[in-house]
């Protein structure tokens, strides 16, 4: 293997880490504006450099956005005072909050973000283009309730465990339903788990003007799965880990500075990687509606395709991100019982029935009407 | 009395899936983003402040431009938390326009660390010399600067309209040998 090819990767990998973190850091100040908008006050306003200021228009709209917010966020949780309880299990203590954030970065590497045409063939633009893709997504993702529970239990006090406990039967119980809402999604885009294959499955139109996005086809299993999603990343009205109205702070009561910080960028990580997975299922990922109603079939070769196709795919994860932040401050949180219930007696049965009824469907289309 | 029997419906099946209320919910905050903002944004824009407004106790002078503190000491004796000390001076002889006054005081302080802004100087005092007004943000570095001197006190008083115009009708009074 030559020193290009590695030079390369390493480069495209850091290049991903970095907007993708930085996505995640802005989703966190995106999460304070909506909350702010929907509550009607201006959210954060102020914080900025007065070299920022100086550039004439765009420096203001920055500031009034709130764009300076996060180097600030940032600054303040590497220069605080890191506290250090006496009564906590120093390893655990120190490996939670990495293990929290670590798996939202892993998945990223099977992650397609958008397709590069040359001369009729598509390659998805992702660091590894697995054919196990979102095995591999659902594997990682999951361990990352390893970073809650051992915060809980390590932090050696009454609130934080009491968050690690529920955060963990809260992802198990989901985990359940999100597998099995997935099953009918991949047997219908012809059994590939690969999620660039998964997204041009899903290009085309039915009827010449509905596009064929999976959320049509199998709206059940998308509903399942975004109830899922909100749940495994710990979203109000999900918020069991944390449920800062009765466990303090949750998990992360004994954590301060930039260990917290990474819990916190941790969770948007998730909420970032969430987004952009139920578009690459269900809303047909970088596909072309509403253009190709009228007639653009594809994206132009080359670069310019790579570069669209990237906007179009982002734009919707953003969409999608706010929808995340539009529920947070829309439904109050569940308690514990009723989340149980929700899960194992509600999305759980709903998911195995439409299941059962998707596979015998195709097993009858394709015996009877497709052969 | 009557008895209102309210309407206790079981949930449709609709609303038991909780997937229409939802929606609903949605609507609303997302129309809330677009509401005008509630938010007073302080430092540029101030709060209107009502006339009985209970801020800064200053000292004001009356529309002649004379001090119209006599140094009766009421307010010192009144102040529950003994934030106001008064040092009291006899008035100048050469000031003729203010012979029917005995005192004057010579130091006014308010120590606006042990201020409670109760009022109870303002309502205390005989001359309407002492007005809590609108000033409610005060500042410092030092507990020296946070104690307000006599200077500072009229600086921040200023002249209030009179409604009595007392002294003048006193001063008549002794001069056309009226004793009521």
């Amino acid at each position: 293997m030559d020193w290009t090819y590695i030079i390369l990767t390493v480069l495209k990998a850091v290049i991903m880490v970095a907007v993708f973190m930085s996505i995640a850091g802005y989703t966190v100040v995106a999460e304070r504006k909506v909350a702010s908008w929907i509550q009607e006050r201006p959210g954060p306003n102020r914080t900025t450099l007065p070299i920022i200021l100086a550039i004439p228009v765009i420096g203001r709209i920055a500031t009034r956005l709130g764009l300076i917010q996060l180097p600030a966020d940032g600054g303040k949780f590497l220069f605080k005072e890191d506290p250090f309880p006496g009564h906590v299990n120093k390893f655990y203590y120190i490996l939670a909050p990495i293990v929290a954030l670590t798996p939202a970065l892993t998945t990223m590497v099977v992650l397609p973000i958008g397709q590069v045409t040359e001369g009729c063939i598509h390659t998805p633009i992702v660091l590894a283009n697995l054919d196990i893709g979102m095995i591999f997504i659902l594997a990682f993702s999951s361990l990352s309730v390893y970073g809650t529970i051992l915060a809980g239990w390590s932090a050696n006090s009454k609130y934080p465990f009491l968050g690690g406990i529920r955060a963990s039967a809260q992802v198990i119980s989901y985990e359940l339903a999100m597998g099995l809402s997935l099953l009918p999604v991949f047997m219908w885009c012809g059994g590939t788990l690969n999620l660039g294959e998964m997204v041009n499955a899903q290009s085309g139109l039915l009827f010449g003007f509905i596009p064929k996005w999976m959320i049509f086809f199998q709206p059940v299993s998308a509903l399942v799965y975004l109830t899922s999603l909100f749940a495994e990343t710990n979203r109000l009205p999900f918020d069991m880990a944390e449920s800062e109205t009765d466990l303090v702070g949750g998990f992360h009561t004994e954590y301060g500075a930039f260990k917290f910080g990474l819990f916190f960028v941790g969770e948007y990580a998730h909420v970032t990687m969430g987004s952009a997975l139920f578009v690459l299922l269900f809303l047909g990922g970088w596909s072309l509606w509403p253009l190709n109603i009228f007639g653009v079939i594809d994206y132009p070769e080359g670069i310019l395709g790579g570069v669209l196709s990237t906007i179009v795919f982002v734009l919707k994860t953003f969409c999608l991100i706010f929808f995340f932040l539009w529920v947070r401050w829309t439904l109050p949180r569940f308690r514990y019982d009723q989340i149980m219930h929700l899960g194992w007696k509600r999305l759980l049965p709903i998911a195995i029935v439409n299941l059962l009824v998707y596979t015998i469907g195709m097993a009858v289309y394709v015996k009877f009407f497709h052969a | 009395m009557a008895i209102k029997v309210v309407d206790r419906r079981p949930l449709t099946w609709a609303e038991k899936t909780y997937i229409p209320q939802i929606l609903a919910g949605l609507r609303i905050t997302f129309k809330k983003m677009f509401n005008p903002r509630v938010t007073l944004e302080y430092p540029e824009q101030r709060p209107t402040i009502p006339d009985n407004y209970r801020g800064v106790p200053t000292l004001v002078r009356d529309p002649n431009g004379r001090e119209k503190c006599v140094s009766c000491q009421l307010c010192e004796f009144v102040c529950p938390p003994k934030a106001i000390r008064i040092t009291p001076g006899a008035i100048d002889e050469s000031d003729t326009d203010r012979t029917h006054i005995e005192k004057a005081p010579k130091e006014f302080e308010i120590n606006m660390l042990r201020c409670i802004y109760c009022g109870l100087c303002q309502e205390v005092c005989p001359e309407e010399a002492i007005v809590l007004q609108d000033i409610f943000s005060t500042n410092g570095y030092s507990r020296e600067e946070l104690v307000n001197n006599k200077k500072k006190l009229y600086e921040l008083g200023g002249t209030l309209p009179d409604k009595h115009f007392k002294w003048n009708a006193k001063k008549k009074a002794a001069e056309k040998g009226n004793a009521h």
